[in-house]
């Protein structure tokens, strides 16, 4: 066990895989020599060398479409997107071809690639380097979405999404690289995509969250003192419903809580599908606390645009009040 | 300080075979053996029949919107013939005579057409990959998939096909420039058809050629007579030969024209003169080599009669294989979606057909209906 913070945890996944399994490779926009703008690839190439861990011309579509080609050609690239405001790029070969080639191909050309993007704000960072667009790929077709909330988690979700035969697109919430260290095993180890994490139990009320808003959560729950329980899904798409499914049906209540703007957030999918399975077990409409239907503002009134613990104690009061 | 020239340079231009039939012996002789002609010959035969009959049969409803390849079928060709059977052709989607000779099946295309994935499901021995229709972002994945073979210390090379207007998209040049500084062996092939469906040529490009496009990205460029099949594997030879042993890209451009419409749903004499048209037409990559057999005594009538029967036969075969291959079932749309499919999908997959998307099944009072279903789709 070495106590890491999720930067070291990511970091010793990748070294990992890489050190496993030869098809392996990084690239992206200073990856190499620097060791990523985040430190997250920091001593890779140095230990990899320049053919494994690649520094790219600066062209996001062009990481990603070089990606698929290295992934149909058998190997399992994981390429970085330096943030998530610049994933713009390579919107199209992430959902044109990356998502479909499998399907389209009815199988003869998998694609499997693992997309690194640290996302969401927090950070003071400028603009377009705070934005979390989960949702936008959970309604892609074709991919699966992972976004971790702890340093143990993320070194297990991304040795999985790595090893996965479909593309994973891999959220790391940058707010958290650093905020906390924790226990990780140095040993490998995959969690399942697709399955959620019970991160407290409780008989009140179930919050759902992942990301860095999980952290958020946590405060809001120990401020309230009452008996919550929350879900952190650890993946956006396949997402763990079943585990939703039970905790509300105990706990009657449910507030969703997402650092994404709130109109087709993924919110919007776990509160329809709490009413399909769960109808009758409420006993108050589903809440969420999200961010807020506009652009992500400057770092000045960032804090002011997130979730924060204050703003999700409030839900918690209304919808133990309701 | 007098102003001096940084850079100079020239774009050779390739054309061995002309619309005449002028032939350069100095740079035609041996490059294609009598019998390989043939053969080319009767496979760019092939693909023009193919394309009538793919018309006739859009056109009867027999298949959706089709994209003609006549006028351009020596361009894939040439390279497919220069090529190693190994070497990757990532195409766009007017490279059906490239395809064929590789081995892809005639009713994989066909079946595209016809709305049906498993046309592309090819497989991997052909090494190509399927039709490309975004434009453009194809060069992107050619440029992978040569990396990993370079990765893997293969020699293996890639040679990717895209149109004038591609070449104004983002993923050309980002693909150029990938390949270019990160050596990576790839052949650029522009077929400049001088048609974006109805957008000419000059809206794409303003230089003098599209070839030194290429020279931005220091990358050697040609450009070729497209519609000669010794230039175009005169062309990709010498390309082939640098990627081989230099692991560096090379652009080509291969002037072509398209003969007919962008497809089947496009009118092109709307934006197009007729004249334009006719000269072209007489620039037809088939009837100077046809002329040029017949002079080597290597073709004659009764051969070409020979041939439209062998040719009829073959895409009526195909035809027919793609007409009756088994309906697909009506859930196989969700069954390549990922490797293992989420449970989720899964139960929209057995639901689809008994219950309304979004009705939990598991609430319904009888569930027996939806167990044999699951069972049935298993």
């Amino acid at each position: 066990m070495a106590n890491l913070n999720m930067v070291q945890a990511i970091n010793l996944a990748l070294i990992q895989e890489m050190e496993k399994d030869p098809r392996v490779l990084l690239l992206g926009e200073d990856v190499g020599a620097n060791g990523g703008v985040f430190r997250v690839t920091e001593g890779l190439q140095k230990r990899f060398g320049e053919k494994r861990v690649v520094d790219t011309p600066l062209a996001e579509s062009g990481i990603i479409g070089t990606a698929i080609g290295l992934a149909m050609g058998g190997l399992r690239p994981v390429p970085e997107i330096q943030f998530d405001g610049f994933l713009g790029p390579a919107y199209d070969q992430i959902c044109s071809h990356a998502a479909r080639m499998r399907t389209r191909t009815r199988g003869a050309f998998p694609v499997p690639l693992t997309i690194r993007i640290p996302v969401g704000g927090g950070i003071h960072a400028p603009e377009l380097h705070s934005d979390s667009p989960e949702a936008i790929y959970a309604h892609t077709p074709g991919l699966k979405v992972v976004m971790p909330s702890s340093p143990y988690d993320a070194k297990g979700l991304l040795i999985a999404s790595i090893r996965d035969p479909d593309p994973v697109m891999f959220f790391e919430p940058k707010r958290i690289y650093r905020a906390f260290r924790e226990e990780v095993p140095e040993d490998e180890y995959v969690l399942p995509i697709g399955k959620a994490r019970t991160v407290c139990e409780g008989n009140e009320l179930t919050i759902v969250s992942w990301g860095a808003s999980v952290v958020q959560c946590m405060q809001a729950i120990e401020k309230s003192g009452k008996d919550i329980e929350l879900i952190d899904l650890r993946t956006i798409y396949p997402f763990d419903i079943d585990a939703i499914e039970e905790s509300v049906k105990k706990t009657g209540r449910c507030v969703v809580v997402h650092e994404a703007p709130l109109t087709c957030g993924f919110g919007a999918e776990i509160s329809a599908r709490i009413m399909e399975r769960c109808f009758l077990h409420l006993e108050a409409p589903v809440q969420r606390v999200s961010g807020f239907d506009t652009i992500m503002p400057y770092y000045k009134l960032e804090l002011d645009y997130m979730p924060d613990a204050s703003r999700i104690g409030r839900a918690i009061d209304d919808i133990m009040a309701y | 300080m007098p102003i001096t020239t940084a850079f100079k340079t020239e774009i050779p231009r390739i054309s061995i075979l002309d619309e005449h039939g002028n032939f350069d012996e100095k740079l035609g002789k041996g490059l294609i053996p009598d019998a390989d002609l043939i053969k080319l010959y009767e496979a760019m035969f092939t693909c023009r029949r193919l394309d009538d009959v793919a018309f006739r049969l859009q056109r009867s409803g027999r298949m959706g919107t089709y994209p003609q390849n006549m006028g351009q079928e020596a361009t894939s060709l040439g390279a497919a013939y220069a090529l190693d059977k190994k070497d990757w052709l990532v195409t766009c989607y007017r490279e059906n005579c490239g395809l064929f000779w590789r081995g892809v099946p005639m009713e994989a295309i066909l079946l595209h057409w016809m709305g049906d994935e498993r046309g592309n499901a090819m497989p991997r021995e052909h090494y190509a990959t399927p039709i490309a229709v975004p434009i453009g972002t194809q060069m992107l994945h050619a440029t992978g998939l040569a990396w990993a073979a370079k990765y893997r210390g293969e020699k293996q090379i890639a040679c990717t096909f895209f149109g004038d207007g591609a070449t104004s998209e983002g993923d050309f040049h980002e693909a150029a420039n990938f390949a270019a500084n990160l050596d990576i062996p790839v052949v650029f092939v522009c077929q400049n058809n001088f048609w974006a469906i109805s957008v000419p040529g000059r809206i794409q490009c303003s230089a003098p050629t599209v070839a030194q496009r290429g020279i931005a990205y220091g990358m050697p460029c040609m450009q070729v007579d497209g519609n000669d099949i010794f230039a175009t594997v005169y062309a990709m030879r010498e390309a082939i030969e640098r990627a081989r042993t230099e692991g560096k890209p090379t652009f080509i451009e291969m002037v072509t024209y398209r003969l007919a419409d962008h497809t089947t749903a496009d009118d092109a004499s709307r934006y197009r003169d007729k004249a334009e048209v006719d000269m072209w037409r007489a620039r037809d990559p088939m009837i100077r080599v046809r002329k040029h057999m017949e002079k080597l005594k290597l073709w004659d009538d009764k051969k070409e009669a020979a041939l439209l029967e062998r040719a009829e036969k073959l895409i009526g075969e195909a035809v027919a294989r793609a007409e009756n291959i088994a309906a697909p079932h009506s859930a196989d749309f969700f069954n390549s979606m990922y490797l293992e499919l989420p449970p989720d999908l899964a139960l929209q997959r057995d639901t689809m057909q008994t219950h309304s998307l979004g009705q939990d099944p598991s609430q319904l009072a009888n569930t027996d209906h939806l167990n044999r279903v699951t069972e049935q789709a298993h």
